[in-house]
């Protein structure tokens, strides 16, 4: 036997045992420590274009940076809330994008009124959408969300509706440049907290039940069907309203909606950021989307290295990035002698 | 009679495409989201044998090509997925990143445009009960049959075939039985693999190698295994005839712009009246107590 | 105790493939009952349960809630009429701590319309309704345990926490499959009172289990099955001292 194992040893920071139940008001200290990070998520993303005045495309990216933070964020909900793999993030994408052009341009409503109509029927029609494969197993749902952007693209297509390959263009683009900036900033952190929220309320428990251990839910007298339902509503409600925000953010709704990038960039940020804690999702992709802009020149080799290190995070089942930076938050660590 | 003589062509080469991407699913739970790109793969190798190397004579080429893609398929369980063996979710979400890979890593290093082609095996035409169909029609329907009726026989008679249907059908039962289920699983992805190499250097003649047609063949692929019944390789073969005929008939009754349309409405509608698929078995949709 | 017929099974068949699992099983069950089912393994009594509660259709064969048919319903709509099961393979909210896995029953529509246990459904705060449950099944309140998460729990609190699942959702009848199984002597007499008070409440329990000797001791009925068929039904010494009972446990030489 060999004397000298170690082991690490973790164990919870004073300050985070201080900071349990009421005692978080206590002090200014504890306070601090759980409101820190908070505040420097928010106080950051907020400061950020005025940080980047010198550049203007790079605050472009801060508006495409949050639209994938927000993609991601559904996805991490309904894949490690849920149970609920989605492939296919693209699908929530070019419908809200699509509803909110035709509501724009046919139908002549004003931008604050298409983009939160086209959110929310959107959302109504996705989850019509994937309601026949909601009782099968997980399976199906990947498959069918995996096949839906790329079927809807070649229906278009093929029956040169909606624009056709061209598209519809003429969207009304945003009053003002700080508007079209910090819609979607706020609207990213409200539904970043706000799902936050959401999944420890009872209802969210439910949710986070029925990824648990379905047959449980059902014996407990509710319909897991409903609920799941609710929850891919949830979910394409979040990326309907993306959809949306980029069809006006580009004034033009066409086939690159349902792009591939839209799809498989949220979960990479995902999986990169640290899959099942809601703000990983944004970190991935505060890190990943700034990467492919950097990588523009590489065409489409982005995507490869993206799915590499994608298929390197899975395998070798590392945590990401957010469930590191909160275990050395919270915690010591150290190497013990056994 | 037009109509039938393409209709089996068609539901020939749908079941092509799809007998692999069943099969792996069938025998190793794993959802092949790379069998598009595989597919895509094998026909760019045998370009490359063809054109860009020595020239190797064809047939060398295709043999070399399909071997490859059985091998590549074959590492590719033993290398990534053996390490998620189990986990759904994982499972599903690197097999399709791998595909994305391979597909954009190849239109990265060149594949684009519509240059890039296999010549038929037999060129010319023949006239059968008054329709024109090309020789490589006429091979990829006599292929078909030929591999179908390989593959029942092989997984009727031959021991490894046989352990790879105990897996199929009852995966801890075939382990007692000494069959292991790792080996079986890096078979089953190698003959998949191989599946999608021997449909592409069959169907690709036909048109040319674009990236685009590794999605449109994993779309077709999905459907017809969705419609037939995920696991059921009968089931796979009789949705092939379904969706090929109907593709068909849309073809000659509304327009060729349709075939992706029935291939959606054909989900969709499976999906609301039997989600197990024709011969999907109902008891595998939900988990068991 | 009355004798109303709570429920009624008719005939109930089912099989897998050529595995016959049930052959026309039928009994009735009155009111405030502590019904046992025993029988070797592999004899059907899991099958039957999942019959009866949904989660397997039978083949053929009839259930009768209070007079009501309801073969072969949604699992999740017989637990809302007031059925409700334990799992033999329990699985709870792993990722949840041990109070909050029973939000889940609370929060169902059968929670919120018969105001759940001891009325908390309907206006009480879960949280507290939870934790009050768990006491009364024996997880020490003040102790961290209801606090937990579900994975860090040995077997006998989980045991329980599947008892207190059911009971959570107020039901009218409860099938224990297996409760006893994994338990030690000091856990399963810690259970006994938990029975008793259930029994007290008013519902009717329907065990299915292995362990004889503490079946007995609350059950008033008990009904053998072997190879999926019924072989008798009766009190338990009744039962256990027929000569097909014996022979499905010793085997026909032993006798």
């Amino acid at each position: 036997m060999d004397k000298n194992m170690m082991r690490k040893e973790r164990i919870d920071r004073g300050l985070k045992v201080r900071t349990e139940g009421i005692y978080a008001i206590s002090s200014y200290r504890e306070i601090l420590y759980l409101l820190g990070p908070r505040l420097l998520l928010i106080v950051g993303i907020i400061a950020l274009p005025f940080l980047l005045e010198l550049a203007p495309y790079w605050k472009r990216v801060i508006n495409i940076m949050c639209v994938y933070a927000l993609l991601a964020l559904s996805f991490d909900f309904l894949a490690n809330y849920v149970g609920l793999v989605c492939l296919g993030g693209a699908l929530f994408t070019g419908v809200g994008g699509y509803l909110s052009a035709i509501f724009n341009v046919h139908l002549g409503l004003p931008i604050y009124l298409s983009i939160p109509l086209a959110t929310v029927t959107g959302s109504a029609l996705c989850t019509a959408l994937l309601l026949p494969c909601l009782p099968l197993r997980g399976v199906y749902f990947a498959i069918i969300t995996l096949m839906y952007p790329l079927l809807l693209t070649r229906v278009i297509e093929a029956l040169d509706i909606l624009g056709g390959t061209n598209g519809i263009t003429g969207l009304d683009s945003f009053p003002n440049a700080y508007i079209e900036q910090y819609a979607i900033i706020i609207m990213m952190l409200v539904f970043l907290f706000g799902m936050r929220r959401f999944v420890n309320q009872d209802i969210g428990l439910v949710l986070r039940g029925v990824k648990d251990n379905d047959q449980s839910v059902r014996a407990s007298g509710i319909n897991v069907t409903h609920m799941k339902l609710l929850a891919v509503f949830v979910a394409s409600f979040i990326g309907c309203f993306s959809g949306a925000y980029v069809a006006h953010l580009y004034m033009w709704a066409g086939l690159s909606l349902f792009a591939l990038d839209f799809s498989i960039i949220p979960i990479a940020s995902v999986v990169i950021g640290g899959g099942g804690t809601l703000v990983g999702a944004l970190i991935g992709s505060f890190i990943l989307v700034p990467l492919s802009e950097i990588l523009r020149a590489f065409g489409s080799f982005r995507i490869v290295i993206y799915c590499a290190v994608l298929t390197g995070f899975i395998v070798f089942k590392s945590e990401g990035i957010m469930i590191y930076l909160q275990r050395k938050y919270h915690q010591f660590e150290r190497w013990v002698k056994v | 009679m037009e109509i039938l003589i393409y209709g089996i062509i068609n539901s020939i080469t749908l079941s092509l495409l799809s007998l692999g991407f069943a099969l792996v699913y069938s025998i190793s739970r794993v959802p092949n989201f790379a069998h598009g790109a595989l597919y895509i793969m094998a026909g760019y190798i045998t370009w490359l044998f063809l054109n860009k190397f020595i020239a190797f004579p064809y047939p060398l080429a295709i043999i070399l090509a399909i071997s490859l893609t059985s091998i590549i398929g074959a590492l590719i369980y033993r290398f990534i997925l053996i390490r998620i063996r189990g986990m759904e979710i994982s499972e599903i979400i690197a097999t399709y990143a791998i595909g994305l890979a391979i597909l954009e890593g190849l239109r990265w290093g060149g594949l684009r445009g519509m240059t890039f082609t296999l010549p038929p095996f037999v060129a010319g035409s023949i006239q059968i009960c008054g329709t024109n169909i090309d020789y490589q029609r006429l091979i990829i329907v006599g292929a078909g049959i030929l591999i179908f009726a390989l593959l029942y026989l092989f997984t009727h008679f031959n021991k490894i075939g046989l352990a790879l249907r105990g897996i199929a059908q009852d995966e801890r039962a075939a382990m007692m039985l000494g069959i292991d289920s790792d080996m079986t699983a890096i078979i089953s992805l190698a003959i998949g693999s191989g599946l999608a190499g021997f449909a592409a250097i069959l169907l690709l003649p036909l048109g040319s190698i674009i990236v685009e047609a590794g999605y449109n063949v994993l779309i077709f692929a999905i459907a017809v295994c969705v419609i037939g019944g995920l696991g059921s390789w009968g089931g796979t073969v009789v949705a092939s005839f379904i969706i090929g005929f109907a593709q068909i008939l849309t073809e000659a009754f509304l327009s060729s712009h349709y075939q992706m349309v029935v291939a959606l409405l054909a989900i969709i509608v499976t999906l609301l009246i039997k989600p197990s698929g024709i011969f999907g078995k109902q008891k595998e949709l939900e988990e068991r107590v | 105790m009355s004798t109303e017929t709570v429920l009624s099974i008719k005939g109930v068949s089912k099989s897998f493939g050529g595995l016959k699992a049930l052959s026309d099983v039928s009994f009735d069950i009155q009111q405030g009952d502590v019904f046992g089912i025993i029988g070797p393994n592999g004899s059907g009594k899991t099958t039957l349960i999942n019959c009866i509660t949904g989660f397997i259709k039978p083949a053929s064969g009839h259930v009768y809630f209070k007079g009501k048919e309801i073969t072969a319903w949604q699992p999740h709509k017989i637990a809302h009429v007031g059925i409700a099961r334990t799992f033999q393979i329990m699985r709870p909210y792993y990722s949840l701590p041990a109070y909050k896995n029973l939000i889940i029953p609370l929060w169902s529509p059968r929670a919120r319309k018969t105001g759940g246990w001891r009325g908390g459904g309907k206006h009480g705060d879960r949280d507290t309704v939870a934790v009050d449950i768990l006491e009364e099944i024996g997880f020490e309140r003040d102790s961290r345990v209801p606090y937990k998460l579900a994975s860090a729990l040995p077997t006998g609190y989980l045991k329980r926490l599947e008892l207190a699942r059911c009971m959570a959702l107020r039901p009218e009848i409860i099938f224990c499959d297996e409760v006893f199984s994994g338990l030690s002597m000091s856990e399963i007499a810690g259970m006994l009172p938990l029975i008793e008070k259930m029994k007290m409440e008013g519902i009717t329990l329907i065990m299915v289990e292995h362990r004889l000797r503490e079946l007995f001791r609350v059950a008033n009925r008990v009904m053998a099955l072997n190879f999926g068929e019924k072989l008798v039904e009766g009190e338990p010494n009744f039962v256990i001292e027929n000569k097909l009972v014996k022979e499905a446990y010793l085997g026909s030489e032993g006798i």
